[in-house]
């Protein structure tokens, strides 16, 4: 019974968890495009307008959620539920510190992989029930974008898997630190497993990682729809998407998901290629940083942070690069990232035999 | 292929450069300075936008924005609204039974202003009324923030006569009129007994 009970507080935890970040993430991203432009964002609610988000989600929960008459009522309703719950059930197999994860799920990264593929069916779902031109435009498009874009992502993800040799999010992220079980070697010549810290890192296992990770920061932006690959939502073109009927609380959990999912494709990228939980300070001599600031408290400070900076470089493209048109988006992911993630993937088998 | 993508990387590592410059450089307020300072434009740099209802930049006293009309030395000549391109101003005028007084100019006053409305939300700041008017009572002021939650609170009265005035000011016209009419018709008589 208790054991039950475990499992309903984990799920609300990471539910407040994820609430959180997206009012927070709302308001990082204000701020930070505010600075951007030479303006100050919020600052009149709360101090430094720091209760602005808090203020908007109280008016939007109120807000009527309007059915529009010719909509499919069932997929119209279901598809925000949908699209938060697959992200959200990402976050199930996420490691949060050395022997702290909520689900321990031995083919974790193949899990998280495929629930969050399921968004593209919510966003189809959205913009078909919607029964509006605009809706429909930007759920075909986000379909078409977010399969083309798992490619290149599945690829770097498995020259990394393949460094590894496990699919369990845990042993990943173990191996990139002091706590390591095998010898870790930095660029495969130098032996850092009682180093640890930032050397041991999986960008730092191979240089090819380091390629493989920007691949997979690209094409996690395009899977989270963010500018520059916000075609999906491009505001010019085509109101606002698949989500241009929502309002109220249907429109909340649309936005729920998607800062949801930012956090959760930087969290993988921070799991796969930046250490996971370890942290970036490695024992030198007498001074045991790494052996020191490595436990469960550490752990999620470490993940959390990491995850926060690549969210904030995330916001840092956004403000800065255009959107990209739809053929160039293409070209992008079919010309460019997915021959380059194959040869990571050569590479990462090559390095495997040859060098470890 | 692989030269545009290269090139793409680059230039767009050098607008994200531009970018988090911007982010951690725009730390100073703006300091409010007229247009005419010499390093206005220097301004720009490294500064946030004016908060505006809590910053104002200083517009000069004899700014060009919304109309205002000094009564007293308006003579009711309806030029201004003649010349108005977009007719947004409304003057009713009654004829004087004598002269009124004197404007600050020296222009004797022979018509009362029953109606002198300006609609500012069809105004187009054109200026043009304030060129023609003969005694320079229509002027342009630095008020230039002004909301309102009825429309026709931006139609401004400038007329300070009351209803009541205008209607015994009217009735003293008639009256004037009757007598002159009377007057006439009693010359022609007499010229047309006389014949």
């Amino acid at each position: 019974m208790s054991n039950y009970l475990i499992y309903f507080l984990v799920a609300a935890g990471l539910f407040a968890f994820a609430a959180l970040f997206a009012l927070f993430g709302v308001y990082a991203e204000r701020k930070i495009s505010a600075y951007i432009q030479d303006r100050l964002g919020p600052t009149e609610t709360g101090k430094f307008g720091a209760l602005q988000t808090f203020a908007d989600i109280l008016k939007m929960i109120q807000k009527e959620l309007i059915i529009p008459s010719k909509a499919d009522k069932w997929l119209f309703i279901l598809a925000p539920v949908i699209i938060f719950v697959a992200v959200y059930m990402g976050f199930a197999a996420m490691p949060w510190g050395p022997g702290l994860v909520p689900s321990k799920v031995n083919i974790g990264l193949y899990y998280v992989f495929a629930i969050i593929s399921i968004e593209t069916l919510g966003i189809l779902m959205a913009g078909w029930g919607s029964n509006n031109k605009y809706s429909i435009l930007g759920a075909m498009r986000s379909a078409a974008q977010i399969i083309s874009y798992e490619i290149p992502a599945g690829f770097a993800i498995i020259s990394a898997v393949m460094i590894a040799q496990s699919l369990d999010l845990q042993v990943i992220s173990t191996q990139q630190g002091v706590q390591s079980g095998e010898t870790i070697k930095f660029f495969g010549f130098w032996d850092v497993t009682n180093i640890g810290g930032l050397l041991s890192w999986n960008i730092f296992r191979a240089p090819h990682l380091i390629v493989a990770f920007v691949i997979y920061f690209i094409a996690s932006l395009a899977e989270s729809n963010r500018a520059p690959f916000d075609i999906p939502e491009a505001e010019s073109e085509l109101v606002a998407g698949f989500h241009t009927e929502y309002s109220g609380l249907g429109f909340a959990f649309v936005f729920l998901a998607e800062y949801s999912m930012m956090f959760l494709v930087s969290m993988i990228g921070v799991i796969l290629f930046l250490g996971a939980w370890n942290t970036p300070l490695p024992n030198m001599g007498a001074l045991k940083l790494a052996d020191w600031t490595t436990n469960i408290w550490w752990g999620i400070f470490w993940v959390a942070i990491k995850s926060l900076a690549l969210v904030g470089v995330q916001m840092w493209i956004r403000w800065t690069l255009p959107r990209l048109r739809v053929d160039q988006l293409m070209n992008l992911c079919w010309k460019v990232l997915t021959p380059l993630a194959f040869a990571c993937m050569l590479i990462s088998g090559i390095w495997r035999l040859w060098l470890m | 292929m692989f030269k545009s993508a290269i090139n793409g990387f680059i230039t767009a590592w050098k607008g994200m450069t531009l970018t988090i410059g911007h982010l951690f450089a725009s730390k100073k307020t703006r300091e409010i300075t007229r247009v005419s300072d010499d390093n206005y434009f220097k301004k720009l740099e490294g500064t946030n936008t004016i908060q505006y209802p809590k910053q104002q930049l200083p517009v000069p006293e004899v700014g060009r924005y919304q109309l205002d009309v000094e009564m007293d030395d308006c003579i009711v000549c309806d030029l201004c609204a003649k010349i108005c391109p977009v007719d947004c101003i409304d003057i009713e005028s009654i004829k004087a039974t004598e002269a009124i007084g004197q404007t600050s100019d020296g222009t004797t006053k022979r018509l009362y202003a029953a109606k002198f409305d300006i609609d500012m939300a069809k105004c187009m700041y054109c200026g043009l009324c304030t060129v023609v008017c003969p005694t320079e009572c229509i002027t342009m002021t630095n008020t230039y923030d002004r909301t309102v939650f009825e429309l026709s609170d931006l139609v401004y009265e400038f007329s300070d006569m009351t209803k009541e005035e205008a209607e015994e000011k009217r009735a003293l016209l008639e009256k004037q009129n009757a007598e002159k009419q009377a007057a006439k018709l009693a010359a022609m008589k007499k010229k047309e007994e006389g014949q």
